[in-house]
């Protein structure tokens, strides 16, 4: 699903929850349906907040590709 | 007396203070503090020397372990004192696993239990043990058909179930879960810390450990049960293992352990009515605080679960401001939120649920607790959560 890489990259390395959730909820409606946000987490909670807050808001988490890096496309 | 020269805080007097962290501690029950002051005068001898004021100490002991036993439906030599409900655990994770070496080096436990189980089994671990965690749905319930399949493997020593989550108020499918224990003859420790409060917890597990200020005891006090038959190192059966001075940090204090029977007593007898009151009190926390703060998610069972408690996560709040928020208004809560652990970690259980972590506040009610004061912390609420996230620029995203 990502094999084409995200379309952007949203460093959040350093941050604390819910700082890295804030930043994705800002930027990912800016890209258009379809696209792939992958942000750099290493706050241990945004390995449980990311996926919970696509749930929330009907995003699809798109994975973990490597430590602290979550993808998520926009579906609406 | 005992408030004279106490510190108060500058904003919120702790007279006027809203306590809601029963799940830490329920406040000292009346008939505790009675029984606790009492057993000062009468209980400070050392029950195991041979003197008049030694004798009277042991009636003390003998009586508090009589009517533990009573309330738990087991025998008095079953029971045994504990520093703490965290001693309990870990007294009764460290006894199974060696007394069963020999069946295994294998603990199972679910995802959700108490830190006390988790760093137990790390421990295990360290030490060339295996631990099995076993996971649960997004409400919080043990996955059985997993529990099954891993308490049934070879070399399982022992299983460890929290009765219901401290952190969530899930109650776990005990009976079926033990049932499978049983199948498998694998011992069953049952973590009723929670639980014992409210009632008979359910059958079919052969150690059992609670905590005396979960139910109005004083702190300090934790109650470890071993069922007959349970292997206990040295290879023995246990024929009670009920030696308290035996236990890691040393003989029991004893003026607490009585004040803790004594309001073991007092809270089960009116248990029915309480838990009928909170658990209505908290079905109107859950619907008004989903119903009045925007992005929230009220989390755990919301039928299957203990009376008294109840969680929820706000979207894009920072935990720690929002409990510094809530006891400035005079709101005592508690957090699973990673910034307000001490380890910076999120908590534990609301990982494995797959729920939020940031912005979580668990309310937990106790037998003082009013319908006034539940109503003004949900007058409260919206406007603490509105103005954290007004402040932190997160409004309507």
């Amino acid at each position: 699903m990502t094999a084409a890489g995200p379309t952007e990259t949203l460093d959040c390395l350093g941050q604390r929850c819910p700082l890295p959730v804030v930043a994705l909820a800002r930027r990912l409606p800016q890209l258009p349906v379809g696209a792939v946000l992958r942000v750099l987490a290493d706050d241990p909670a945004a390995a449980v907040d990311i996926p919970a807050w696509c749930r929330l808001r009907g995003q699809a988490f798109a994975g973990s590709p490597a430590p602290h890096a979550y993808d998520i496309r926009r579906e609406r | 007396m005992a408030s004279a020269g106490q510190p108060r805080t500058a904003s919120a007097s702790f007279d006027a203070a809203t306590y809601l962290d029963a799940a830490t501690a329920a406040p000292l029950h009346p008939v505790a503090r009675q029984a606790l002051l009492a057993a000062l005068d009468d209980g400070w001898a050392d029950p195991s020397r041979r003197y008049t004021q030694a004798r009277r100490a042991r009636q003390l002991l003998d009586a508090s372990r009589a009517a533990v036993a009573e309330t738990m439906g087991v025998r008095p030599d079953e029971v045994s004192f504990t520093p703490s409900g965290t001693a309990a655990l870990r007294s009764a994770v460290a006894g199974a696993l060696s007394g069963r070496v020999r069946a295994g080096r294998v603990l199972v436990h679910s995802a959700v239990e108490h830190s006390a189980v988790l760093y137990a089994a790390q421990r295990h671990e360290s030490g060339g043990g295996q631990a099995v965690p076993v996971g649960v749905d997004r409400l919080g319930r043990l996955r059985l058909d997993d529990w099954g399949a891993a308490v049934a493997a070879p070399g399982v020593a022992l299983a460890a179930l929290i009765s219901a989550s401290h952190e969530v108020g899930t109650e776990q499918p005990v009976a079926q879960a033990a049932q499978a224990c049983a199948a498998a003859g694998v011992p069953l420790l049952l973590d009723a810390a929670q639980s014992v409060p409210w009632g008979p917890v359910p059958d079919g597990w052969s150690l059992l450990a609670a905590s005396a200020r979960k139910w109005g005891g004083p702190p300090g006090v934790g109650v470890l049960v071993v069922r007959p038959g349970v292997r206990w190192p040295g290879g023995t059966e246990t024929s009670g293992v009920g030696t308290d001075a035996a236990q890691p940090g040393g003989p029991v204090d004893l003026p607490a352990v009585v004040a803790a029977a004594a309001a073991l007593r007092a809270v089960r007898a009116d248990a029915a009515a309480q838990s009928t009151r909170l658990r209505a009190l908290v079905d109107r926390i859950r619907a008004t605080v989903a119903a009045t703060v925007p992005d929230v998610e009220v989390v755990g069972d919301p039928a299957g679960r203990l009376p008294h408690l109840v969680t929820f996560s706000c979207l894009y709040v920072d935990g720690e401001a929002l409990l510094d928020a809530l006891d400035r208004r005079g709101f005592a809560v508690s957090s699973g939120s990673s910034c307000t652990a001490s380890t910076l970690r999120p908590s534990h259980v609301l990982a494995a649920m797959g729920v939020l972590t940031h912005g979580n506040v668990r309310v937990s009610l106790h037998r003082s607790t009013t319908e006034a004061e539940v109503d003004r912390f949900l007058t409260e609420l919206p406007g603490v959560v509105a103005a954290l996230r007004a402040e932190a620029g997160v409004v309507g995203l």
